[in-house]
């Protein structure tokens, strides 16, 4: 008989406390009152506290039932007083909020069970929805989206009443709906309207939520939200294309980057240099030469190291161009195969070089804090430094162009380019066009190093990892014409991104090399070639 | 035929040929018969070093053939080599049967690992010895078969073709690093027991693979020769120094060059098949760009254009780089071997044996230089031309 008295006395206790609790907010000092229950060690007035404190909308309730839900909120059974334990070790009395120095060491936590916890939890949701910073109230609407858990339904009404905020507003509306579409016992009205509203976000999260529609669901609802799945997928698809397109023009640039150098040595010259990647690297470690005299030296010029490794990488690797121009390649002219090796063989001697004095081993280059970091679009995701990469990629392209067409060294070179023979018949000195283009073709790799730097590991063998792409997009886009390479490269990087998710990387990457092969074909000279009336070029 | 051997002959390929056979007979005769103690006894592991070297010898041969006589400069022979040692490495995996870690008696050990269930429709066949040697030279040459018709056919000349084999090459190396590939993925073959039944370890099979390469190096080297001391010679020579020209004057250019093309990829795959039981592995890194242009230098350095020279010019670098790359100096071997690069290109441009040969024949020069000038003309896009 005794299990069935003590059920009883439950039921009884169970009965006082629930109109206590009822009638608690009619009271004065409810608040305090409801505060009080934590201390009865007792699990059901603990619950009915903690429904008390979420419902109070006192200022207090938050950081109280998230002391519960952390084992930070005590009680002291013979004075009836809670107490928060802070982060900081400062003691907060639980039902004034006041600061007190009462020693709390040896009171015990008040306990909670499974049961209770959800409660806790619930609660602490339903509070943060109502949290004075924005971000919060969109997470905690977020999670109610995900749960879409009936209970938090006059939470989110709440909530959503209160709201003024209309990116959170949007998100209550969405965590409302998700609630709505899941209780059987709403209206068919209410859950059209609600797959609306989830509709309108048109995320994964959604698509998601829709696909898991119980099978009991109203036949006409089904409808509408399969309609709806229609919908956001075909969104998302364009969304995805979006950022694969966005990839695709971010690797693109660094393409062109790295091959418009080798493209106006290539198309003034004929010689294909082989070193030019290797002139990416060394761009790439004056980059890292630059920062490391900045972090030892004036930690407080870091966010312009970039600005100014930009004008010494040029520097170094047009000078280091020159230099091999003059000492070098100027002999083998009229020999392009002979230049292709002895610039492999120059490459072979860079990279030891770098090796031997910087070591084997990636060295750390850091960001700028104008470069980290990455914002939204929609669903699109970009990132700080490939959005400045691109950036400086088309100024870089542009100042060129720029150049080429309305400076004298780049009418000279634009003449050399065309017709070597008649150029140097009218005067132009094609030697000194010469060593300044592969000055230029270098410095320009070299400044390319730059902008590797924030996105590829810093080795001696940066370059070498460049160098194939960038002839592929040379003999792709052709030479004596920028406008080649910058189509060359933006179509390479594009189509390797769209290859990459149907055919994986390596193989996207196979396919292009094997789709210009074939390409070359077609067009032996690229897309843009120059056309003279020679029968070689 | 006794003609075509006549003609091909001449003091220096004879006493050439010699040398070789000498080589191939006396090395592996001096390696089995005198014992350990005696101071003439050729230690085996010397007997493989130099045996790679000839299998390297015949694929700069190979590289010879098409760059120094038709001016075509590949810079992925490699792709072939490679090519032609994955077959021979594919009927090695098929002889180790059961003995395999896993000792399943069909499939080896990398697929067992991966997880196959069936052995890949490539490799079947591959257990017979004829099957896997008839694929050593079909492969490399069907792939440059093709490769060779579609760019010449299109008249890609010059850097173009160079940056194109390159980037052949670098699509196998990403391809064959792939596990789901079917050939070993990063690791490739290794491992071999048996070839025809002989342990591949012993010193007798290596000594009989090295006097193999030997006999491989002279079949090679007659062929060059005879197919350079022909009149297609004459017309690959033309070829090389005025495209164009000879074009006009009514020869299928293309024709030519795609069958030299293919002729001295199958070279290549054979020195591959010859080089893979000699040092027991083959791997995707056969296959980076940087190995072809590495070989091309081999001949580069032994003269370009004189066959014997790219003979000597494989041995001579690959011995240094051994020394080097094994002692104190390692750190130096690369900056040494682009030196070489740069050096050969700019003051040795016709190699050691075009060199010495100038020296031999003080006429002989001018009729070279002038050829070169010309060949320069042509396979350059803005070179100065002499006014005509």
């Amino acid at each position: 008989m005794s299990v069935h008295r003590i059920s009883c006395l439950l039921a009884l206790l169970f009965a006082t406390v629930l109109s206590f609790a009822t009638t608690l907010p009619s009271r004065a000092g409810t608040f305090e009152d409801a505060v009080a229950l934590f201390a009865n060690d007792s699990f059901s007035d603990t619950e009915d506290a903690v429904n008390a404190l979420a419902g109070s909308g006192n200022p207090l309730a938050y950081p109280v039932i998230s002391a519960l839900q952390d084992d930070r909120l005590v009680a002291d059974p013979a004075t009836k007083k809670v107490y928060v334990k802070q982060a900081d070790g400062t003691v907060l009395d639980a039902g004034t909020g006041a600061v007190v120095t009462t020693d709390v060491s040896g009171l015990d936590a008040v306990r909670l069970n499974n049961r209770l916890r959800r409660t806790v939890a619930a609660a602490v949701s339903s509070l943060t929805l109502l949290s004075p910073d924005l971000a919060k109230r969109t997470a905690a609407a977020q999670s109610v989206f995900k749960t879409h858990d009936a209970g938090d339904l006059p939470a989110i009404e709440n909530a959503l009443q209160k709201e003024t905020n209309p990116t959170a507003k949007q998100a209550f509306a969405a965590a409302r709906a998700a609630i709505l579409l899941f209780q059987p016992d709403a209206s068919e009205a209410s859950k059209l309207e609600a797959i609306a509203a989830i509709k309108a976000r048109g995320d994964q999260e959604a698509l998601a939520l829709l696909s898991e529609l119980p099978p009991d669901t109203p036949p006409n609802v089904l409808h509408a939200a399969q309609g709806a799945i229609g919908a956001i997928q075909s969104r998302l698809a364009v969304w995805s294309a979006a950022q694969n397109a966005w990839y695709g023009v971010s690797l693109g640039s660094v393409l062109l980057l790295a091959a418009i150098g080798l493209a106006i040595t290539f198309g003034v010259m004929g010689v294909i240099n082989m070193a030019h990647g290797e002139m990416v690297m060394l761009g790439a470690y004056v980059t890292f030469v630059v920062q490391e005299l900045i972090r030892t030296r004036y930690p407080a010029l870091f966010d312009y190291s970039l600005l100014i490794a930009v004008p010494l990488a040029f520097a170094v690797a047009g000078l280091i161009g020159i230099l091999i121009e003059r000492s070098i390649i100027r002999f083998l002219y009229g020999r392009p195969l002979e230049t292709l090796l002895a610039t492999w063989g120059i490459s072979l001697v860079l990279q030891q070089a770098v090796r031997t004095m910087f070591g084997p081993t990636n060295r750390e280059v850091g960001n700028p804090s104008w470069m980290s970091g990455a914002f939204e679009i929609g669903q699109l995701t970009i990132t700080y430094n490939r959005l400045w990469i691109v950036c400086f990629t088309l100024a870089v392209f542009v100042i060129l162009l720029a150049m080429l067409r309305y400076t004298s060294l780049g009418l000279e070179m634009r003449a050399v380019t065309q017709n070597r023979r008649m150029a140097a018949a009218m005067g132009i000195a094609t030697s000194r066009v010469d060593a300044l283009t592969f000055g230029l073709g270098s410095g320009i790799a070299g400044i390319a190093g730059v902008a590797l730097s924030q996105i590829d590991n810093v080795s001696p063998n940066l370059g070498q990892s460049y160098i194939i792409d960038s002839f592929m997009v040379v003999v792709f886009g052709g030479v004596g014409n920028l406008w080649g390479t910058l189509v060359g490269a933006l179509t390479l990087g594009i189509a390797n991104k769209f290859l990459e998710p149907v055919a994986g990387a390596v193989l996207g990457k196979i396919a292009i090399l094997v789709l210009i092969i074939l390409f070359i074909q077609k067009r032996p000279r690229g897309l843009f070639a120059l056309r003279g009336r020679s029968v070689e070029a | 035929m006794g003609f075509l051997l006549t003609r091909s002959l001449d003091k220096s390929a004879t006493a050439f040929l010699l040398v070789v056979a000498a080589v191939g007979i006396a090395l592996p005769l001096l390696n089995l018969l005198l014992p350990e103690s005696s101071a003439f006894q050729v230690p085996t592991y010397l007997i493989s070093l130099f045996g790679k070297y000839l299998c390297y010898a015949i694929l700069a041969l190979s590289i010879d053939l098409i760059w120094g006589y038709c001016g075509i400069l590949s810079l992925g022979h490699g792709a072939f080599f490679a090519l032609g040692g994955y077959a021979m490495g594919m009927y090695l995996m098929r002889q180790i049967g059961g003995r395999g870690v896993y000792g399943n008696p069909l499939l080896p050990d990398f697929m067992v690992f991966l997880n196959y269930k069936a052995l890949p429709w490539y490799w079947h066949g591959f257990d017979m010895f004829w099957f896997a040697a008839l694929m050593v030279v079909l492969v490399p040459g069907i792939l440059a078969f093709s490769f060779g018709w579609l760019a010449f056919r299109s008249r890609v000349t010059g850097v173009y073709l160079s940056i194109i084999t390159q980037a052949m090459t670098y699509a196998l190396l990403l391809a064959f690093f792939r596990n789901d590939f079917g050939f070993g993925g990063n690791n490739g073959l290794t491992d071999f027991k048996d070839i025809l039944g002989f342990n591949v370890q012993s010193p007798a099979t290596r000594a009989v693979l090295f006097a193999l390469s030997c006999a491989a190096l002279m079949v090679a080297f007659l062929l060059c020769r005879a197919v350079v001391s022909s009149k297609l010679g004459k017309v690959l020579i033309a070829v090389r120094d005025a495209e164009s020209r000879t074009r006009f004057l009514g020869y299928r250019v293309e024709s030519y060059k795609l069958f030299v093309f293919t002729l001295s990829a199958c070279m290549a795959g054979v020195a591959g098949a010859l080089y893979v039981p000699q040092v027991g592995i083959i791997n995707p890194s056969e296959f980076a760009p940087g190995n072809s242009i590495e070989a091309v230098i081999w001949v580069a350095v032994g003269g370009r254009g004189t066959l014997i020279g790219a003979v000597i010019g494989a041995i001579v670098v690959n011995y240094a780089k051994t020394v080097f790359t094994s002692g104190v100096l390692a750190p130096y071997w690369l900056f040494m071997l682009g030196a070489l690069f740069i050096l050969v290109t700019l003051l040795l441009p016709r190699g050691i044996v075009g060199t010495v040969q100038s020296w031999w024949e003080p006429r002989r020069p001018n009729a070279i230089t002038e050829a070169e000038a010309s060949a320069e003309s042509e396979d350059g896009v803005a070179a100065p031309k002499p006014a005509e």
